[in-house]
Parts: C-alpha cells; sequence; structure tokens
C-alpha cells in the first residue's frame, strides 16, 4: 500500500463536542485501511512539524478525522474551513492484522482513542466479524452513531457523565466472550485490557500514541521499547500485540 | 537550465542539495514519496560501531520555527549498515555520505576503518557526541580534543573525510582550524544546538536526558554567521547547514561560503522537501542569472 505525499481540500470541519471536531477532507485515492493515520497539516512555515491522526472513517472520496484540540497543531486543524488546503501524507503505519481476525470482536477505546476503532468495526463487519464496542468516556459522549451501524452490541461508560456505566469501560470488558480484543486509548486504560486479555489468554492487539516527526519511519523519533526490540509506532505499529509492550500482561 | 554542478574533495555532486544525517534514514522511507536520486548526496542516519537503541521517553518536540530531538543515534550498527544498508542506498544516482559518531576514541577508529573499506564515497565524523572518558562532554567541544580524534580518524580513513561541527563548539572557528590541521577534507556545520524544555505542569524536562538538540528556521540565522566565519578561516571545502528550508536559504549559505548545504528538518514538514528545493534552486540561479552555481560560492 502506498504513502502519498498530497495536497487535498476541506469540505467540511464540525465541532461536536467543546473540544472535538470532525474534519472530512478529499481523498485523492490515498489508501487506508484500519488502525492507519495521516500526518496532517495545514501550515507552511508557522509550524515545523506535521500531526498524526488517526482515520476515522473513509469513503472512496473522502478521509475522515475526529480529533480533540491538544495544542497548536490542532487548534490550528480547529479553525480550517470548507474550501480550505491541507496536506496530508498517509495512510500510515501498520493498521490492524484484518486477514488474522475472526469470529467474535471487541474493539474498546477511551477518549479520543475511540473514533478510530469506527472505520474498524465496519471493515471487521464488512469481512463477517461480529463485533462489540466497548467506549469509555470522560463526560460528553460522541462518535456513537459511527458504531451502531456496524456494531452488535455497544457498551458506554463514562467517568463524570450521567449515561451509561459510570466508572471505568474495563469494568465491562469479559474478554472470554471474544476471539479478539482491540484497543485505543490512554496507556493505562490498554494496560489494563492488556492484563484481563492475558488473563483470559485472549489476544489484545494495541494502538499506541507517540509524538512523530517524519511519521514514516526515517527519524526515529517515535521508537519505543517492545519485547522484540525497538519499534517505530509510526512504521512497525501503531498497532501492537499487548504481550509485546507490556511485559506483566 | 542553471548548471547546479559541485564537488567536495574531488566528488562530484550533480547538485549542492545533500539530506542531512539522522533526518533522512538510509533514503528507503523518502524514495517511497520521490525519487532521491534527484538528490546531490545522502548522509546516513548516525552509525555507531554497536547497534544503539537510543533514548527513552520523548524524542521530539516542536518548538518556536524548529524542533527539538533526542534520539540518541539509534542505529543498526556499523556492521548491518554495510551488509543490509549500503546496497538499498547505491541503487540511487546519488552521493552516499556515512554518518558516524561514537562514545570513545576506539569506537571511531574502529568504525572508521571499517567504513572506509566500504562502498561510500565519502565518510562524515560527528563529533558532537559525548564521550564517555571526559565525563560525557561531547568531542565536538574542546578544539584539542577534537583535533586528537580527527588525527586518529584520519590515518585509518582513506575515503574523502567531512568533520561535522557542533555549534557547541567553545570557539567554532578554532574548533574548524583545528580540525583542518588534524586532516580534515571538508567540514560540515552545523549539528544541533543544545537547548532545553519544560514541562510546567509535570514541573518536569520534556526530555529525560534533559538537554536536548534544537535544529529547523530558528537556527538558521546562527547557522549562517557560523558557516561564514568558518569559509572565512579554513582552506578546505565547507558544507553549510542549519534551518534551511528553501532555495533561497541554500543560495544564501553558498555565498556564505558553503560548496554544498545539507536539508535537515524541512523533510519533516515538507517531505518531498528535497525534491521541491532542487527545482526551485534550478528557477531561482536563473532568475539570479546564475549560470554556474559554483561562481556564487563565498562571495560575501
Ligand atoms: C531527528 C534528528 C536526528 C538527527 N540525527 C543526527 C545524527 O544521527 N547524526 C548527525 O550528525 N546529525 C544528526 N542530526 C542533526 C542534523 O543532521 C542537522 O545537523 C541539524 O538538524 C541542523 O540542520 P536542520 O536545521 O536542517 O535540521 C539530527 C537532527 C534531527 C532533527
Ligand atoms: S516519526 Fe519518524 S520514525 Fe516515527
Amino acid at each position: 500500500m502506498a504513502v502519498k505525499y498530497f495536497q487535498s481540500t476541506v469540505l467540511s470541519n464540525i465541532q461536536i463536542t467543546d473540544d472535538i471536531f470532525v474534519m472530512t477532507v478529499l481523498r485523492h485515492g490515498a489508501s487506508v485501511s484500519a488502525g492507519q493515520f495521516f500526518m496532517l497539516k495545514c501550515w507552511d512555515q508557522e509550524l515545523t512539524l506535521m500531526r498524526p491522526i488517526s482515520v476515522f472513517q473513509a469513503t472512496e472520496e473522502h478521509l475522515l478525522f475526529m480529533y480533540r484540540i491538544v495544542g497548536q497543531g490542532t487548534r490550528k486543524l480547529a479553525m480550517l474551513q470548507e474550501g480550505d488546503p491541507i496536506s496530508l501524507l498517509g495512510g500510515l503505519g501498520n493498521g490492524y492484522p484484518l486477514e488474522q481476525l475472526h469470529g467474535r470482536i471487541a474493539v474498546l477505546g477511551g477518549g479520543v482513542g475511540i473514533p478510530p476503532l469506527s472505520l474498524t468495526a465496519r471493515m471487521l463487519q464488512e469481512q463477517g466479524c461480529t463485533v462489540d464496542a466497548y467506549l469509555g468516556y470522560r463526560d460528553q459522549l460522541f462518535a456513537l452513531d459511527a458504531f451502531e451501524p456496524y456494531c452488535a452490541n455497544i457498551f458506554v461508560s463514562s467517568e463524570q457523565g450521567p449515561e451509561g456505566y459510570r466508572g471505568f469501560i474495563t469494568d465491562l470488558l469479559k474478554p472470554e466472550s471474544y476471539d479478539a480484543v482491540l484497543t485505543c486509548g490512554p496507556e493505562v486504560m490498554m494496560r489494563k485490557v492488556a492484563q484481563l486479555c492475558a488473563a483470559q489468554q485472549v489476544t489484545c492487539w494495541c494502538s499506541m500514541e507517540h509524538r512523530m516527526a517524519c511519521g514514516i519511519g526515517a527519524c526515529l523519533g517515535c521508537s519505543i521499547p517492545t519485547s522484540e526490540g525497538m519499534k517505530r509506532v509510526c512504521k512497525d505499529g501503531p498497532i501492537f500485540l499487548s504481550t509485546h509492550l507490556f511485559q506483566e500482561a | 537550465m542553471a548548471n547546479l554542478q559541485t564537488s567536495v574533495n574531488g566528488i562530484p555532486f550533480k547538485n549542492p542539495i545533500i539530506a542531512a544525517s539522522g533526518t533522512f534514514g538510509f533514503g528507503e522511507e523518502y524514495h517511497q514519496l520521490f525519487d532521491v536520486s534527484c538528490l546531490g548526496g545522502i548522509s546516513s542516519k548516525g552509525l555507531t560501531l554497536k547497534p544503539k537503541d537510543g533514548n527513552l521517553g520523548i524524542r521530539v518536540y516542536e518548538t518556536p520555527s524548529g524542533m527539538m530531538n533526542s534520539v540518541g543515534l539509534q542505529n543498526p550498527g556499523i556492521e548491518a549498515f554495510i551488509k543490509h544498508y549500503i546496497p538499498v542506498m547505491r541503487q540511487w544516482d546519488t552521493v552516499l555520505i556515512a554518518n558516524m559518531g561514537g562514545h570513545s576514541m576506539d569506537d571511531y577508529v574502529t568504525g572508521a576503518s571499517m567504513l572506509s573499506e566500504a562502498d561510500i564515497d565519502m565518510l562524515e565524523l560527528n563529533i558532537s557526541c559525548p564521550n564517555v572518558k571526559s565525563g560525557g562532554m561531547a568531542f565536538g567541544i574542546k578544539a584539542e580534543v577534537a583535533a586528537e580524534e580527527v588525527a586518529a580518524v584520519r590515518k585509518v580513513c582513506h575515503k574523502p573525510l567531512i568533520v561535522k561541527l557542533s555549534p557547541n563548539a567553545e570557539n567554532i572557528v578554532e574548533m574548524a582550524k583545528a580540525c583542518e590541521g588534524a586532516g580534515a577534507d571538508s567540514l560540515s556545520l552545523v549539528n544541533t544546538f543544545q537547548a532545553m524544555a519544560i514541562d510546567i505542569h509535570r514541573r518536569k524536562p520534556i526530555f529525560n536526558n534533559v538537554y536536548a538538540g534544537l535544529s529547523g528556521a530558528a537556527i538558521r540565522p546562527i547557522a549562517l554567521r557560523m558557516v561564514h566565519s568558518v569559509a572565512k578561516a579554513v582552506k578546505i571545502p565547507v558544507i553549510g547547514l542549519g534551518g534551511i528550508t528553501s532555495a533561497e536559504d541554500a543560495l544564501a549559505f553558498m555565498m556564505a561560503g558553503a560548496s554544498a548545504v545539507q536539508i535537515g528538518t524541512v523533510n519533516f514538514t515538507t517531505p518531498d522537501a528535497g525534491k521541491i528545493i532542487v527545482e526551485e534552486l534550478n528557477t531561482l540561479c536563473e532568475q539570479e542569472h546564475i549560470d554556474n552555481i559554483r561562481d556564487i560560492v563565498g562571495i560575501l
């Protein structure tokens, strides 16, 4: 699958919570798979590095990104309007090993780890898997409708909000009901998922986040230690087997 | 078409644009995006005798008009480079520069003799690395220490030897002269500036190693001044770098005395920057009535 650097156009950029946006851009034939990301920029020289953002959904013509404002880069992205130019590099990273995933699959996301699991759920459903989603929120819910068409069951938790189970989403997961668990979100959450899966000997794939410079594997700015040696999150990942990341799992 | 050809130590470059060490890997990743044969040369990721895992924690960090890095020389080691990466890089029609770092004099000498026998065009010696013997102070700070190292490597190196200077040197001009005296065939400058960033919420430094190297546009005016003063003070060729983001910047470094230039951080900002800068350099030279790019080297 070819990586491509291209100029595109913003079709819409909609605020859906206090600090989360969904941006739709023209795809221009870029390849993409579940769990992959793109490097984005909408600046020339004001900022130095492009920003890695996971793919939320994709159509033949469009790429959708759901992102939270966390710093200068995402703040600039959030100011984009219909018709504005944007540069993209991608699709990047290994993505989930779809060919190895069969039967019943749980996707478990926390916070902005939730959106990328929507495309994943869809692609899993398309290949005949039965998908359950476990979505953990802090307060405001979002992206629920992006799971409904692809999932048999959806479990929701929120730490502070009024909806769903009050507590951590990991409290709800019973890994023994699944052939594999895919997780994306804060590291403490993924570590917990990894432990639960390890106890039941269920395969668990984690999606890692890291600061990046090149995004394509050249600068080694995103290397992390794994049981298989140093690995680049942008190129060897972002999807890793939980047992390679968390030694105790 | 302007003539962009240049040469350093008798090695011909089709144009003066070289990908800087550590920002371009061994070229493979960027070759997916454009044909890297359009570049004058590629300087490899910094190599050490033994493979290195590099540093833990945050390794790259955006700063005003630049970035900081603390990769810590993660690399596959010189043996693996010779076996696996030289054959890959030799598929391309571009000057192959092996960049080498080290933490002891023995490592440098053994590494340099291995690379000197290998199929590379030039060796670039990175003297910014911490020296374990002198309590971690870089070889590239004190001119006497650097000169000793360059002389030792010179003895075993039969390829053109570029010495890459650190802007953290006590006195960059004295450093340049000392390296020239010790047998360097050419100099490249600058490497990254030692810098610091703090996460005030966590009340901790951003980088596990506390200090990290600053690069990108923010350092360009200082790098340009250093290239200018060094080029005036030595007779050997100088390769200029530090914050170059455009053909205009490249030309400025050449006017200041650089025979060729390297581009680093800009590869991250614009992944096809190498190709674009080469193309724009051609147009720029035509606009500026520069028939032969070598004619403007060191005019200031
Ligand atoms: C991520 C990163 C890794 C680097 N690794 C090396 C290295 O291994 N060896 C070396 O000599 N210089 C290394 N450098 C320094 C660059 O080659 C260059 O000297 C410096 O970044 C200044 O140029 P620039 O502003 O165009 O990036 C590295 C720079 C960056 C940003
Ligand atoms: S960000 Fe450069 S190697 Fe991953």
